[in-house]
């Protein structure tokens, strides 16, 4: 079963454990800004948003690049940096729709979530799940089931 | 390890920021932020010296837990000598500013001299620099975060700055960082604009590493996050309502200070609380809650984000307080409504944006509006001071009046900026000031919870709930149940709190997680991170030679066992109504105990053996 990460941002507290769970895991060090992963607070609104790389099918990152530097992981499904390969052109960061592939000044590569080879840290440092690792298939489930769950089946109702 | 061993200090007399290694023995003997930053203010600043005046210094410090995934590591406190108190200030903030500072590679900053001009340290990692802040000076906190963000085009800048009460010389100015954190108390703030220093902003992208055992120390965080979401307070309590979860059972063991501390029991409490906070309001049927936010690594995530009802008069005309900000905590709710006798939850969140925006204590600010109004309602202070507005308990209008008169020092904001004790001194009735050492109490009567009279009456910061809160005990049953209107045993109950809290700040981790956590908890975190041995004996030794170093400097300050008192409104004046009614705080029943406990003289003071035993500096 392909699974992916399902992100609920009205259950997000902004408190930044899946970025340094993410940094941990990826750099060794607790380090938000070179997280893979990113809360974005908006304030007035009052809301927090994490956001991190879907792991596109037709990934714009993995075509845009040169090198053949960005593959398929077959068991996670995840679109992984080949850092030996990587040459650091950044046109994948260019071409990604959505900003989550950025570059790494200290190392001359770029970097993106990698679904931490099928163990996602950012899921398990998460104290509200706000995000989760699921049936790729069913990502929509627990919105369903809430909704679901408002209708009325009351006699005559 | 776990500290990056790095210190700056900014002579603003001179301009310069200098880098220095940290003194490693020093951490050794009180392991970070509060109690390694007290050591270095004992050591550099005369304890007589002018809070106000150059020769003052103010440390923040962050501990060797900001900064790492330890659940609440993100926090800093603000150490310096208080304008208000004349002792020791230690006020500790939540937010991201901290670990950002610590990311940038800083154990703390120094701040010494005061500037020709005002100011603004700016720090990316090593670099720091003095920047021109005349384009921020004038500026609320609020717009000075925005200002320094697009000066910098650097959203991601973390920013600590003073508002325009602290520039003006109101005596109870907060740092707000992150927008509605703040190191609230003793006047810090007030500390940081004489300095002429605006802000300090701060972009950290080298991270905190350096932990000794970094397996050991993700298993006990991990256990240390497993304990918190499974306690009762601290997994569901906190997140739902925040501190606020506290205003309906305060008031109902009779321990809500209420009108200047003239009763025990506020009629309005539910109206204000954490409950009311989630009720949809009529006209717009939103609650005032819009959703719980956490500060950096915290899996507790007690904060309140909220609105103003927008037809509310506070804010009618003013759509930029329209959308969310920090709402309301339980000490704000009880300080600008209980005690003020408002029980208008909008103006109440208003008021409290305003503290936020321009930086004042609502502790402190609440406790002197109340203050005042019991001196207007007296007829010691008239409309000819209030310039017509009729200042009595219960009036929401007032109170939004006098916030604003406060965050700009005008017209009778400048005689609320003095804080309460001042304040009645001033009108020529020092009795009804609420204060221990100048400091306005916080929000539990010691009438009811007697262990907190001692708490308050021997805190090193003045008035406190966060320097011993036996209310865990004495109310909460954490860690275990205690009658709250005996006083027995009271005096090892607040010295063992006194201690534990002194090694939890100076971690760099939050006082909340003790609901759940005990030192068992917390030792093997700081343990694996740091070299040495922090067991839980340990980190108790350490926090009992934080308080002592404490008491020592206010000592030298020129405060005696005299001052270990309350006002006599509670030592002699019976609460009226509750659980506790006919009771006055018993004071006198568990102080001369506890100095005993403490290694002190019958009349306060440090014995040469409690010197030598902790090894306090001469």
């Amino acid at each position: 079963m392909q699974k992916s990460l399902n992100i609920d941002p009205a259950k997000c507290t902004g408190c930044l454990q899946c970025e340094m769970a993410c940094s941990l895991e990826n750099e060794g060090i607790f380090n938000t800004s070179k997280s893979r992963i990113k809360v974005f607070t908006f304030h007035e609104e009052g809301k927090f948003v994490p956001y991190t790389c879907t792991q596109c099918d037709e990934a714009w990152c993995m075509h845009a690049c040169p090198v053949d530097a960005i593959v398929v992981n077959a068991a996670t499904g995840s679109k992984d940096v080949v850092a030996d390969l990587c040459v650091g052109c950044k046109v994948c960061t260019i071409a990604c729709p959505f900003g989550t592939v950025n570059y790494n000044a200290d190392s001359g590569k770029v970097v993106k979530c990698d679904l931490c080879g099928g163990d996602p840290q950012c899921v398990a440092a998460c104290p509200t799940d706000a995000i989760t690792y699921v049936d790729a298939n069913a990502t929509g489930l627990d919105k369903m089931r809430q909704w679901a769950g408002k209708t009325d089946t009351t006699v005559g109702g | 390890m776990a500290w990056t061993r790095q210190i700056l200090r900014v002579n603003l007399t001179d301009g310069t920021c200098i880098a220095e290694p940290l003194n490693m023995d020093w951490a050794n003997q009180y392991l970070g932020q509060r109690g390694l930053a007290t050591r270095y203010l004992v050591d550099e600043i005369d304890p007589k010296c002018d809070a106000l005046g150059p020769h003052n210094k103010m440390i923040m410090a962050t501990g060797p837990l900001t900064g790492t995934m330890a659940s609440t590591g993100g926090r800093y406190s603000v150490i310096t000598k208080s304008p208000l108190t004349g002792g020791v200030a230690c006020s500790n903030s939540g937010g991201f500013f901290g670990a950002e500072l610590k990311s940038a590679g800083w154990d703390m900053i120094i701040f010494e001299g005061v500037s020709p001009r005002p100011v603004y340290l700016n720090i990316v990692n090593e670099v720091a620099t003095l920047e021109d802040a005349s384009e921020i000076w004038g500026k609320t906190c609020w717009e000075t975060e925005e200002l320094l963000h697009v000066a910098h085009q650097e959203p991601q800048m973390r920013i600590a700055s003073v508002g325009r009460s602290a520039e003006a010389g109101c005596l109870f100015s907060a740092i707000v960082n992150d927008l509605h954190r703040a190191a609230g108390r003793s006047g810090v703030g007030t500390v940081m604009a004489s300095k002429n220093l605006k802000a300090v902003s701060v972009r950290g992208t080298l991270g905190v590493g350096n932990i000794k055992d970094p397996v050991r120390f993700m298993e006990s965080v991990t256990a240390g996050k497993k304990v918190l979401a499974e306690n009762a307070v601290t997994g569901e309590g906190l997140p739902a309502l925040g501190t606020q979860v506290l205003m309906n059972v305060i008031n109902e063991v009779g321990a809500m200070p209420t009108r200047n501390m003239q009763e025990v029991q506020f009629e309005g409490a539910h109206k204000i609380s954490g409950e009311a906070m989630l009720e949809p309001r009529a006209s717009d049927g939103k609650p005032n809650l819009t959703r719980n936010g956490g500060c950096f690594a915290c899996t507790i995530s007690c904060g309140r984000i909220s609105t103003v009802d927008r037809q509310h008069f506070s804010v009618k005309d003013k759509p930029q307080y329209w959308g969310n900000s920090g709402g309301l905590e339980y000490e704000a709710a009880w300080a600008l409504g209980s005690d003020t006798g408002v029980d208008d939850l909008d103006a109440l969140t208003y008021v409290n944006f305003i503290c936020n925006e321009d930086g004042m204590d609502p502790i402190t600010f609440g406790a002197t509006v109340a203050a005042a109004m019991e001196l207007y309602e007296a007829g010691s202070i008239t409309k000819q001071q209030t310039d017509g507005v009729e200042l009595k308990f219960g009036s929401a209008e007032a109170l939004c009046w006098a916030v604003e008169q406060s965050a700009v020092s005008a017209g009778f904001g400048a005689d609320l900026n003095l804080g309460s004790k001042r304040l009645c001194e001033k009108y020529g009735r020092p009795e009804m000031s609420m204060t221990v050492k100048g400091q306005e109490f916080p929000a539990y009567d010691p009438r009811g919870i007697q262990g907190m009279g001692l708490a308050y009456a021997t805190s090193n910061r003045g008035a406190c709930h966060l320097r011993g809160y036996t209310v865990s005990a004495e109310v909460l049953g954490v860690p275990e149940k205690m009658d709250p209107l005996a006083t027995e045993g009271k005096a090892g109950l607040v010295k063992a709190f006194q201690d534990a809290t002194a090694a939890v700040d100076s971690a760099g981790l939050c006082v909340f997680t003790t609901f759940a956590w005990t030192l068992d908890d917390i030792s093997p975190q700081i343990d694996s991170a740091c070299d040495g041995d922090w067991s839980p004996e340990r980190l108790v030794e350490v926090g009992e030679r934080i308080w002592q170093l404490e008491r020592d400097f206010n000592m030298k300050a020129g405060l005696t066992g005299a001052d270990d008192t309350l006002p006599d409104r509670l030592l002699k004046d019976a609460a009226k109504s509750g659980p506790a009614k006919g009771k006055v705080c018993e004071l006198g029943n568990m102080l001369p105990e506890y100095y005993q406990l403490r290694g002190w003289t019958p009349d306060g003071s440090l014995t040469p053996e409690t010197r030598s035993k902790f090894g306090l500096p001469a």
